[in-house]
């Protein structure tokens, strides 16, 4: 069982077995049918954002008047706009764009690595591993600066009013976690550590699965084997955790 | 026979699909720029949600078509992957209509 891509003999009817349906090899196929079932996943997650999103009232009036408050649904852009080093200045979904840029790129080094192993020129695609771990890592890292920031909160908080034993009272949010939130109504919060937490998740075993293609290529496992056929199979899980983040990144962030 | 190493062939690189897949990778990197200059210069509405999905939905043909090798698979495989992903549009129009119903607690 050296090759796993296997070719119809010629002269030989598809029925006589060893032909792999819809011309792809068995591993890839059943890698495309769980990442459909991966997308229906982010899927209902984003759908219902959308369905509790479009539930709750939208904010009405001028951008720059924006304030933080339970009675609206925040707009992304005025909750996401910190970077790392560059404290107090305000810049808008910036560190979402560049998180999104290292994302991208990292799908580009990965298909160059898809490229290399079909030429079977090992440097390459260890190479290539190389640089999409990296981008993978960087990702990650600017993910927990994110949610740090999120769940630490602005300085001051947000003053929020509602019942508290029974009576109204004024009281002061400082972040978010699962039930309150400063930013506007807690079921944002949960969508946000929800959505970013299971894709993150995501990146995470990506990586995981990336490195393991790296220690095996480095140790030649695919040389001996005598195709790279592994790399595109996590290759076309890596894409589609970068897809994701392109749904997200517009559901979540821009609309 | 005695037992042989195999012999690996390195072939040289495919200049011209590399260059196809940086000219793909730079197509989503401009993409995504339009995004960032739309998210600013525009008001909130349905024009601009519009706008948005389209967009993404391009990112997401680029990605799957090009990246993912989805365009050049048998076609079979291909409609096979697509035609299911129906139920998600249909389950996005009427989650997002029936929410827009519900009265906020």
């Amino acid at each position: 069982m050296d090759q796993s891509t296997a070719a119809i003999p010629h002269g030989k009817s598809e029925w006589d077995g060893g032909a792999s349906p819809m011309g792809i090899s068995y591993g890839k196929l059943m890698m495309w049918f769980f990442l459909m079932s991966d997308a229906f996943t982010f899927s209902g997650l984003l759908i219902t954002y959308g369905l509790v999103r479009s539930s709750n009232a939208a904010y009405e009036g001028a951008v720059e008047n924006f304030q933080f408050a339970v009675t609206h649904w925040p707009i992304p852009e005025k909750v996401f706009d910190a970077v790392p080093f560059l404290h107090g200045v305000e810049l808008p979904l910036i560190f979402v764009g560049i998180m999104t840029f290292v994302l991208i790129m990292s799908s580009v080094t990965m298909v160059l690595a898809v490229e290399a192993g079909h030429r079977m020129d090992r440097l390459a695609v260890e190479k290539w591993m190389l640089w999409t771990i990296l981008g993978g890592i960087t990702f990650l890292s600017c993910q927990a600066w994110e949610w740090t920031h999120f769940i630490i909160g602005t300085e001051g908080g947000t003053v929020m009013s509602g019942y508290i034993n029974g009576r109204m009272a004024e009281y002061t949010v400082t972040g978010a976690n699962l039930v309150q939130n400063q930013y506007g109504p807690p079921a944002f919060a949960d969508f946000f550590f929800f959505i970013t937490g299971f894709h993150g998740f995501h990146v995470f075993t990506g990586v995981l699965f990336n490195f393991l293609i790296f220690y095996n290529t480095v140790t030649g496992l695919y040389d001996r084997r005598g195709h790279y056929e592994m790399v595109e199979k996590v290759g076309l899980y890596w894409h589609f955790v970068d897809l994701v983040w392109v749904f997200v990144f517009t559901f979540f962030y821009l609309v | 026979m005695a037992h042989k190493e195999p012999q690996i062939i390195v072939l040289p690189p495919n200049k011209e699909k590399i260059k196809k897949l940086w000219r793909v990778a730079l197509i989503l990197l401009a993409i995504t720029v339009f995004e960032f200059f739309i998210a600013f210069t525009m008001d909130h509405g349905p024009a601009k949600t519009f706008i948005f999905v389209v967009l993404t939905i391009v990112k997401a043909g680029y990605i799957v078509g090009e990246f993912m090798h989805l365009k050049y698979e048998a076609k079979l495989l291909f409609w096979a992957v697509l035609i299911p992903m129906i139920f998600v549009v249909w389950m996005l129009v009427t989650f997002v209509y029936e929410g827009m119903q519900i009265v906020p607690l």
